[in-house]
């Protein structure tokens, strides 16, 4: 166990609220759509009106089941139960959610570096709406009145809840990262932290090292970034540390992220717990999927990101076998993260150079993802068969790829129209004796073996051909006349 | 042996779904409470071994929709409904604490 503190331990478990990608609200056919025009995806369902029922989305339950299985849950049979609580984020004046009896249970995560974070549950519940606070500069407190936008009330969410497993901030910020990744690749989120479609609240305690019991937790919300989370962390365990070495105890509590300041702060007027009245939602039936659902969910699921990477990895190890892995670790998770690995990996079977088709794939690829991914393998081998063997520069190359990237055009067409074709070796070797003959005290400097003055050739090689000659063609010219 | 739900109970239950009650109306509510638990009771001194907890009246499970966008309501005729509306959206009280 490493301390957070000389003489502390901490301890942190993990709420991540996620919306799911259906098209549809929870309980009724509302588009489930991210910044529209406020109020226009309302029905009497989310708006809560008398009369009204509920009839639940096959696919939302689909999406968590593939999320519970990919968090190697268990699917259980499960109910609906009403959250009672009045707050004009909801307009029935309680939420869908699921209590004693979840649809997934019991799974883990295995982080990239080999700690296993276990996964308590797995629920399905749905959205609130927006609400936001007038007058008073924004702050909830202050504010005069507040408006509230119902389209987000009833977006399917699935809550996955962890077990209190993370010991450190950095650990908290790779299980994020880790469980974005996983969702992301189910196809059941999109995983945007900043758009507010993940969310993540923080249960942070801290304890004597050496002691087992828990200490009091503080529940930190309104992190939006996995900076934030971090931050808030380290914040909060500094807090608490301080209260109890100054002889105080900690309140269990709800405190708010303040992004500004760096600091955590009490939400409660009072100390009040809340009571939920939690009771099953009599309006939906239980859910209670065949086991031959469960399988062919669980069969339909892609890779997960750490069976990719491993793969990834073992491709471009393959293929350059002295690469330094520590190196291209955050190669690896990004060109995974944004589903380019499958491109990388067959231009490396292609007999693509691995690095080379990393680094491309990693940054050049990585800034148009969407593209990068329809982009035929074939035209990223010779992409990078061309920057490989000389024929293009690095500089090249990169302008290339954004270029096939941006138009759908070959390797060969986008050149043509960079005017990258270059000159051809013989007509190169032309401008360089050409230069030699013009500037014979430089090129005397240079055969005595002064470096410096082989960037000024190289230099008035680039101004007669415009920028087009190859460098490194260049200098294997000026080498082998030096040589001579 | 039929539990008692007292007055202080009502009062709490009252205030969780923001209900005023006169005392008459506290004492009234805790005689039909605990009328109510004493149903409870009843169901407690029947021997339901073998008989599967439930938590809905009718045997169905599985009830589903497809997952396809259907038209909403019309936000000027959902506002006007309203007690208060500003900027397309509904304008409610300032809000003291947080969202539970």
């Amino acid at each position: 166990m490493t301390e957070i503190a000389p003489g502390w331990e901490l301890t942190v478990g993990l709420e991540v609220h996620c919306e799911l990608q259906s098209a549809t609200k929870l309980f009724c056919g509302c588009a489930n759509a991210f910044g529209q025009t406020p109020n226009t995806n309302v029905c009497p369902v989310c708006l809560g009106l008398p009369g009204s029922l509920p009839v639940l989305n096959r696919t939302a339950v689909e999406f968590a089941m593939r999320i519970g299985l990919a968090l190697n849950c268990h699917v259980e049979p499960s109910i609906f139960h009403r959250k009672n609580y009045f707050y004009p984020d909801m307009p029935k004046d309680y939420q869908v959610s699921q209590y004693d009896e979840p649809i997934n249970l019991d799974g883990y995560i295995e982080l990239p570096s080999g700690t296993r974070v276990g996964i308590e549950r797995a629920h399905l519940e749905e959205d609130t709406g927006k609400t936001s606070h007038m007058g008073g500069g924004g702050r909830i407190h202050d504010a005069d009145y507040s408006l509230v936008d119902y389209n987000r009330a009833g977006v399917p969410l699935v809550e996955i809840v962890s077990r209190p497993d993370i010991t450190s901030p950095e650990d908290a910020r790779a299980y994020v990262s880790e469980l974005r990744s996983i969702l992301v690749a189910t196809g059941a989120s999109d995983g945007r932290m900043e758009e507010g479609s993940l969310r993540v609240d923080a249960n942070v305690s801290v304890r004597r090292s050496g002691t087992t019991e828990l200490g009091t937790r503080c529940e930190v919300k309104n992190m939006n970034s996995l900076r934030s989370l971090g931050r808030a962390i380290e914040y909060e365990a500094a807090r608490q540390i301080e209260l109890l070495e100054d002889g105080g105890r900690v309140v269990q509590e709800t405190r708010h992220w303040n992004e500004n300041t760096g600091t955590t702060s009490s939400m409660r007027s009072k100390e009040e717990a809340f009571d939920y009245r939690y009771f099953p939602e009599p309006d939906l039936v239980s859910i209670a999927p065949s086991a031959e659902w469960v399988t062919a969910v669980r069969e339909a699921l892609p890779p997960m990101p750490s069976e990719r990477r491993g793969k990834l990895l073992a491709a471009v190890r393959s293929a350059s076998p002295d690469v330094d892995e520590h190196a291209i670790a955050d190669q690896i998770v990004t060109v995974v993260d944004l589903g380019i690995d499958a491109l990388v990996v067959a231009a490396i079977a292609a007999g693509a150079d691995g690095r080379l088709a990393l680094a491309r794939g990693a940054n050049e690829a990585a800034s148009r993802p969407e593209d990068a991914r329809a982009l035929k393998v074939e035209s990223f081998v010779e992409l990078l068969h061309l920057e490989s063997s000389g024929k293009l520069s690095a500089t090249q190359a990169k302008s290339v790829l954004a270029a096939i990237l941006e138009s759908g055009a070959t390797p060969a067409e986008a050149i043509a129209k960079l005017g990258f074709e270059g000159v051809d070796d013989a007509a190169l070797a032309v401008i360089v004796d050409g230069i030699i003959g013009a500037n014979p005290q430089e090129w005397q400097r240079f055969v005595e073996g002064d470096e410096k003055v082989a960037q000024f050739l190289l230099g008035q090689v680039m101004k007669q051909t415009k920028g087009q000659a190859n460098g490194r063609v260049v200098a294997e010219l000026l080498a082998l006349r030096k040589g001579a | 042996m039929t539990a008692e739900f007292t007055p202080e109970e009502v009062r709490y239950v009252a205030a969780l779904a923001r209900l005023a009650l006169t005392e008459e109306e506290v004492a009234s509510y805790a005689t039909q409470l605990t009328s109510v638990l004493g149903h409870i009771d009843t169901i407690r001194a029947l021997d339901l071994e073998g008989v599967a907890p439930t938590s809905h009246a009718f045997a169905l499970e599985n009830v589903f929709r497809e997952d396809e966008v259907i038209e909403g309501l019309d936000r000027d005729e959902v506002l006007a409904q309203a007690p208060a509306a500003e900027d397309g959206r509904f304008r409610v009280p300032s809000i003291l604490g947080e969202a539970p």
